[in-house]
């Protein structure tokens, strides 16, 4: 079987604009953050614009709406970063000072073959079925995870 | 086993002394240990260990002492730590935890968080005076970690800092960690506010097992 590895998807409405004060806190603890991730066990990949720290500046689906986009080895590395890693927890605690409420889901899990580099496209399909049919094999949540399975060609993109 | 009789098994009072030992510790633990800690004979700690680990209260490892291996080494000992299960049982039946669980989604998808946080805060702050109007004489530090013992969150000093063994809404933080972790902060926020006059902090550092919330004093490990 062809090793797995775990993609993920999340996006978040700004609050207010990215230089103004309501933003600075999340400005100021994102290259940290950032960093965390990029040493933390099971880290692969993050999605950065032309400017290489981040992927702050990448709009795909408007102005508001920032994109965040990674790689890892194992569901359980993930979760280790996003839920049990001070920094980041103390973040995701504070977002809603940051970014609005989503009625529809706002993040998106996905089983890649190892080595596999998404795009946003595949990544805004997966959320956009999530969204349409809720939590299954090719595309889930923490809270509803799925286990990882063969990945076919015809299952990405 | 039903939820009742594994509850039932703790119906003992040496027994659950040697339970709360147990779950108390950041170890695990031998029956030696056990039995000198609540001050019973190893026969009769070694039953009542091995009965709270037949009805799944208490989870058992095999391990040789450190620094003992290879032939004479011994009988590897017997040891035992806190199960992962959670037993309720609710008579009449009531499900609080469902209803949580809707709330905490709703707070969710209605950006309702700031709003759960300082309720908790408040809440935190309440409890801070209640145990500083009972007790005005104790120091910040312990009236702190009893009001803390008395909400289930089992705390330890653990060097400078003090942490909790114990998350009170596990579940529920499993499934919302921002929200439920966030409202346990709040609470120690709102409680310290109360209690600790400026001298201690609270902060977000989630370590295996624990709830994520630790206390420490303002002028060292300050948010990193």
């Amino acid at each position: 079987m062809t090793r797995l590895h775990i993609a993920q998807l999340n996006v978040g409405v700004l609050q207010a604009p990215l230089d103004s004060p309501q933003l600075a806190d999340f400005v100021a603890n994102l290259g940290q953050v950032n960093a965390i991730a990029d040493a933390a066990p099971g880290f692969v990949w993050r999605l950065r614009d032309a400017d290489g720290s981040d992927a702050t500046s990448l709009r795909p689906r408007g102005p508001d709406l920032l994109v965040n986009m990674s790689v890892w080895e194992s569901l359980e590395a993930l979760r280790a970063f996003v839920y049990r890693n001070g920094p980041h927890l103390d973040m995701l605690r504070r977002r809603r000072e940051f970014f609005r409420a989503l009625d529809r889901g706002h993040q998106v899990l996905w089983w890649i073959p190892a080595g596999h580099i998404p795009d946003l496209d595949e990544a805004f399909s997966r959320l956009d079925l999530l969204r349409r049919e809720g939590a299954g094999p090719a595309a889930f949540t923490f809270r509803e995870p799925h286990p990882p399975r063969e990945v076919t060609a015809s299952a990405l993109g | 086993m039903t939820e009742i009789s594994v509850i039932a098994t703790l119906n003992d009072p040496v027994r659950l002394g040697l339970y709360d030992y147990v779950c108390a510790q950041d170890h695990d633990v031998s029956r030696d240990e056990a039995a000198a800690a609540t001050g019973i004979q190893r026969g009769m700690a070694a039953f009542h260990l091995d009965k709270l680990a037949a009805a799944g209260l208490l989870t058992v490892t095999f391990r040789r002492p450190a620094g003992r291996s290879g032939p004479g080494a011994g009988r590897p000992a017997k040891l035992y730590c806190k199960s992962d299960a959670e037993h309720q049982v609710s008579v009449p039946p009531r499900d609080y935890r469902a209803a949580a669980e809707i709330l905490a989604e709703v707070a969710e998808v209605t950006g309702a968080e700031p709003a759960v946080h300082r309720v908790a805060r408040r809440r935190g702050s309440q409890a801070g005076r209640a145990a500083r109007t009972a007790d005005p004489s104790t120091n910040a530090a312990d009236l702190v970690a009893t009001t803390l013992a008395a909400q289930g969150y089992q705390p330890y000093q653990d060097g400078p800092v003090l942490r909790l063994r114990n998350c009170p809404f596990h579940v529920l933080a499993g499934q919302h960690p921002p929200l439920i972790c966030g409202m346990n902060l709040a609470f120690v926020e709102g409680l310290l506010d109360e209690t600790a006059v400026g001298g201690l902090a609270a902060r977000l550092d989630p370590q295996p097992g624990d709830c994520c919330v630790v206390v420490a004093s303002q002028s060292k490990n300050v948010n990193s």
